[in-house]
């Protein structure tokens, strides 16, 4: 079995494009919404990748930017301008 | 005593108005976006007709021949609305007024050679009246267009062409040390002199255009998708390559606002295209009825600017619109 990688957020409408974003990149990532958080599971690999949260939110993003918003992660980090990708590295 | 915690997840009964549920299913959140603009225009019960144009209702749809199943599909890709249009110019006015005071606390402009700053007065200066006629343009949109979308989208325009009116006039101020002669006499420019009169012409020909989403497709789409390249990119460069770097820095917000609105102005012409092959008829119509009077506009302003090299830019600026129009769809 391949083991999950997570992030979670603030349950906002900052965080709402962001989190557009993840689902819509990752095919078999799962959003669990709980009172004022919204954790994201993905087995594998999962990927925030800059333009597709641009296109969400209609303006400029720095990826850095998903640090005002996020609570928690579960995974080795492999960031660029352009992605920031969770996985586990083994 | 052990006490055990539990939590319980209340899920809210909806998660938005009903009428956004109608556009984007019962299950998605909306956007702020969403909920600031669908919805908004009166489409029922107006009592009264216009008693300037008793044909019609006070809000019609049918003063466009662009028909739309529904005008609330004409979306911005920015999303903006009130308070995230006012905090992205709110920014970027703190850094255009940075670069006003940092040019002229230090004379920048005055080390500008004479053949420039002449240049600058006869083509920059007169450009707020452009902006002035791209202002009134727009909020003839923002006033008989049909749809929040639209008609909120097109007041931030308007809005925004009056602040660029307002940033060459401070160019024009920090050229001419606060002598408002060099208003006057771009003003002068405006009003007489033959290289201004064909753009002149267009731009109150525009303002008599009846068709909004026709005087959005020369306002926003063929006069400013050409002039602004021709302007503010070519020319800017120009002067820069001149030692001219102070002047491109009083540009900034003029550069960043064409790319940030032309995404705007693609989008909401995409999206109408994409309705209906009739509409697609009308925008094919429009550009070859418009763009060939544009250019003639510009023919002079570009041989001013550019000297023997006025066709050669002129070229590029229109294969750049080419290719923007093709891109939408539309054979110009």
């Amino acid at each position: 079995m391949v083991d999950k990688v997570f992030i979670a957020f603030q349950n906002n409408s900052e965080a709402q494009p962001i989190v557009d974003a993840i689902l819509a990149d990752n095919a078999e990532a799962v959003a669990n919404e709980t009172p004022g958080i919204v954790k994201i599971d993905c087995p594998g690999r999962l990927v925030v990748r800059r333009a597709t949260v641009e296109e969400k939110m209609g303006r400029e993003f720095d990826l850095q930017e998903i640090h005002i918003s996020l609570i928690s992660l579960g995974g080795n980090i492999d960031e660029d301008d352009d992605e920031f990708v969770l996985a586990w590295n083994s | 005593m052990s006490i055990e915690l539990k939590t319980t997840s209340i899920d809210p009964v909806r998660k938005t108005f009903d009428h956004i549920a109608e556009k984007i299913g019962p299950d998605k959140a909306a956007t702020r976006y969403q909920e600031a603009i669908w919805g908004l225009q009166p489409i029922v019960n107006q009592h009264y007709r216009p008693t300037w144009q008793p044909e019609k209702q006070l809000y019609d749809a049918s003063r466009t021949q662009i028909l739309m199943a529904d005008f609330d599909d004409l979306i911005d890709p920015r999303q903006y609305y009130y308070g995230t249009w006012t905090i992205q110019r709110g920014k970027q006015q703190d850094s255009q007024e940075k670069n006003f005071s940092f040019v002229e606390s230090r004379g920048l402009l005055e080390q500008l050679d004479g053949r420039w700053t002449e240049k600058i007065h006869q083509l920059i200066i007169p450009m707020r009246h452009v902006a002035w006629g791209a202002n009134t343009n727009n909020s003839y949109i923002a006033a008989y267009g049909f749809g929040a979308p639209i008609t909120s989208a097109a007041a931030m325009h308007m809005m925004d062409h009056l602040g660029i009116a307002q940033y060459i006039t401070r160019t024009g101020l920090i050229l001419g040390n606060n002598s408002v002669h060099v208003l006057d006499d771009a003003k002068a420019l405006w009003m007489d002199d033959p290289v201004w009169q064909p753009m002149r012409e267009l731009v109150e020909t525009a303002m008599v255009t009846k068709d909004w989403f026709e005087l959005f497709v020369l306002q926003n789409l063929l006069i400013d998708g050409t002039l602004h390249p021709l302007m503010f990119e070519k020319f800017d460069v120009l002067v820069s390559q001149n030692g001219g770097a102070a002047f491109s820095m009083m540009n900034e917000f003029a550069i960043e606002w064409f790319t940030e609105s032309s995404r705007w102005v693609d989008a909401v012409i995409k999206i109408a295209i994409e309705e209906s092959e009739p509409n697609r008829e009308h925008f094919n119509q429009w550009a070859a009825q418009w763009l060939p009077r544009v250019r003639s506009a510009i023919v002079p302003l570009s041989g001013l600017a550019f000297d023997d090299q006025g066709d050669r830019v002129l070229n590029e600026v229109f294969d750049g619109m080419n290719a923007r129009l093709s891109k939408l769809g539309i054979t110009g």
